[in-house]
């Protein structure tokens, strides 16, 4: 009653089957589904695509990364200048920033945007920020929450850590007012400001796209000396990653990661990062500035929100917790979880 | 069910896709040749299949170059098995001075010796190297009928052999069985990964391409898998790969990693000969938009 084949005849079967598979392209090439001869994709191949003279590449090559002039206005110039990103709602940094950019009498003060998640009271902030006279661009978070937007379309692979995207983005959704939220919808994307004779671009994630990822060590210099080319800029600052950091480039530029001031960077240690531009006979000097700040009172505020531990935690011990998956195998191996 | 070559008047028809900007540069540097088969292996690779030969090193410096002075952002690295083409840990380091590099490799050739070598390189490099290495189940018992009896515990023991290293791989898993990517499926994958030791498990999981090898199981396209112009989402045609990305192999400039096995898939012979739009006219172009697929990390 059995159709089942005797094991040995099973396994038999199973290695000429594998033994077919193996070899199933001697001499033959995949075209689609298809096996064809070798020599028919080979010619069909060498006769496809377009082929330049060297003169024509190199045009193209020019054309392709032409750029649109950028109509923003530039502000300045400035002496010397505080750049930050990412509050995350901690208003307690973002009050210990200001005092401490004034007693070293910034001209200028900008915010390079992310003003929620993560930290309490997401209303604390802008009063703050009219206080200071900070000059705002906008964030991804800004962008969603102007939209009201029901998640923030993170879309980690750990379903753990889409709970937790969603925990932070729910509690601030729910808890900015909505003058806050049609405030940050007109906020500009971009920003240009002369430190000295410097010309700086300020942007959120890049000049490019606002949640474009730009890591130490996934950003390379011809890259970022071609977004500098194209933007006719001297300098580009951004945020988004939450890790800062400083490349002086071959063309004498210079690209900064300027940080976040809303939580540690992921370092074991409790402090934020703001970034200070200073211009410096005819050049710039970068200074990326670490920042104490009163991190227990922002924890203790976090635990009577009821916000995640997890959160709590990173602010106390200085080790990001949750949505790792973003970082580079580099920042990763030197990350804690 | 079609034929997955388009024909000349669906390639006229077919909406067309801007490059925006060469982000992402891909080698094939292993070619077609690979030291498995599996079974939904979308470019069909196999120590028999020579459609394209490994690449050599002065190869993938001349496109280095032309990247470079195309402002590339990223490079990644497939075959076939990248490991088979023996200058391939020489063909890293020289990358990871033009940027970051990825490499996607079956791990089965990653012995301790090499893994140390690749923890080496990293550890020297301007920027990341992350390996990537496939696995089609969380167990033998899912995993071996697609990727070869013994594949599982082998590559298991190249992830181990990458994190004793000090590297920290990313695994790759395709949805070739419905629960790889659901919620219970993607525990069981990074307990697998916790039980090895590693605590700071990375995983992605990437839609099957019914092209290829896949065709043959029997999943191949449907006539009306096709994209037409009003298929366009209000923002264009910018979250596909062939807008950011192309494909290197020993014979040409491919549009994607996908397509490598369609000679109407090459553009040409340089970067700057694809430096244009090309027509979604392929059949697994409707898989990539409808499952937004990315070979990326
Ligand atoms: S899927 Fe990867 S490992 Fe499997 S045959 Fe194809 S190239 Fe080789
Ligand atoms: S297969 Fe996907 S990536 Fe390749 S050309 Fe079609 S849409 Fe673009």
């Amino acid at each position: 009653m059995s159709h089942r084949m005797p094991k040995s005849e099973r396994s038999l079967r199973q290695r000429a089957e594998k033994r077919a598979r193996l070899t199933a392209h001697a001499g033959l090439a995949t075209w689609g589904e298809r096996l064809v001869p070798l020599g028919q994709f080979r010619s069909a191949t060498a006769a496809a695509g377009r082929t330049l003279d060297s003169a024509a590449q190199e045009a193209t090559r020019r054309d392709f990364l032409s750029h649109q002039p950028d109509p923003t206005t530039v502000e300045g110039p400035y002496s010397r200048i505080a750049v930050f990103g990412g509050v995350y709602n901690n208003h307690p940094a973002l009050a210990a920033l200001l005092d401490e950019v004034t007693s070293r009498s910034a001209d200028a003060i900008y915010c390079l945007g992310d003003l929620g998640g993560f930290g309490p009271h997401p209303n604390k902030v802008r009063p703050l920020l009219e206080e200071g006279a900070v000059r705002v661009i906008q964030g991804n978070y800004e962008e969603s929450l102007a939209a009201n937007h029901q998640d923030c379309n993170c879309g980690y692979t750990d379903p753990r850590d889409n709970h937790f995207a969603d925990v932070s983005y729910r509690y601030t959704a729910e808890n900015t007012s909505l003058g806050f939220k049609r405030w940050m919808g007109t906020l500009p994307r971009r920003r240009r400001v002369l430190v000295g004779n410097r010309e700086l671009l300020l942007v959120h994630g890049s000049p490019r796209r606002i949640n474009e990822f730009l890591f130490a060590s996934t950003t390379p210099v011809p890259f970022l000396e071609m977004l500098l080319d194209q933007e006719k800029a001297d300098a580009l600052c951004c945020t988004h990653t939450g890790l800062e950091w400083h490349r002086p480039l071959p063309s004498g530029r210079d690209a900064i990661n300027v940080g976040v001031i809303g939580r540690p960077a992921n370092d074991g240690r409790p402090v934020v990062r703001y970034c200070w531009l200073e211009e410096a006979r005819g050049k710039l000097a970068v200074e990326l500035v670490e920042l104490a700040y009163d991190h227990r009172l922002l924890a203790q505020e976090m635990r009577r929100e009821e916000l995640p531990n997890e959160f709590i935690e990173t602010i106390l011990d200085g080790w990001w917790t949750t949505c790792l998956e973003i970082l580079p195998a580099r920042e990763r191996a030197r990350s804690r979880h | 069910m079609s034929s997955v070559s388009p024909t000349a008047d669906q390639e006229a028809q077919s909406p067309r896709v801007e490059l925006r900007h060469l982000d992402t540069l891909w080698f094939q540097v292993g070619g077609t040749l690979c030291n498995l088969a599996c079974t939904h292996c979308f470019v069909s690779c196999s120590p028999t299949n020579h459609t394209h030969e490994m690449m050599r090193l002065e190869e993938v410096l001349t496109f280095l170059d032309e990247a470079a002075s195309l402002g590339v952002k990223e490079y990644y690295f497939t075959g076939g098995e990248p490991f088979l083409n023996p200058e391939m840990e020489a063909i890293l380091e020289h990358t990871l001075a033009y940027g970051p590099a990825t490499v996607l490799t079956n791990g089965l050739l990653l012995d301790r010796t090499r893994s140390r070598r690749l923890a080496g390189i990293a550890e020297a490099a301007d920027y990341s190297l992350d390996v990537r290495v496939s696995i089609d189940g969380y167990s033998a018992e899912s995993n071996d009928p697609i990727r070869g009896s013994g594949t599982f515990d082998r590559i298991l023991s190249g992830v181990a052999n990458l994190t004793a290293a000090g590297l920290n791989p990313v695994l790759t898993v395709t949805e070739v069985h419905d629960e790889n990517s659901s919620a219970y499926g993607k525990e069981r994958f990074f307990s697998v990964l916790r039980r090895l030791g590693i605590d700071k498990p990375r995983l992605k999981i990437l839609p099957l391409f019914p092209i290829g090898a896949e065709a043959e199981r029997g999943t191949a396209y449907e006539s009306w898998q096709r994209l037409r112009s009003s298929d366009a989402p209000a923002d264009g045609w910018d979250h596909l790969q062939c807008s950011t990305s192309r494909m290197v192999t020993d014979q040409g400039v491919w549009v994607c990693p996908i397509l490598v096995n369609e000679p109407s898939g090459k553009m040409g012979a340089t970067l700057a000969d694809t430096l244009r739009p090309f027509p979604l006219a392929h059949a697994a172009c409707w898989t990539c938009h409808v499952y937004g697929v990315s070979c990326r990390t």
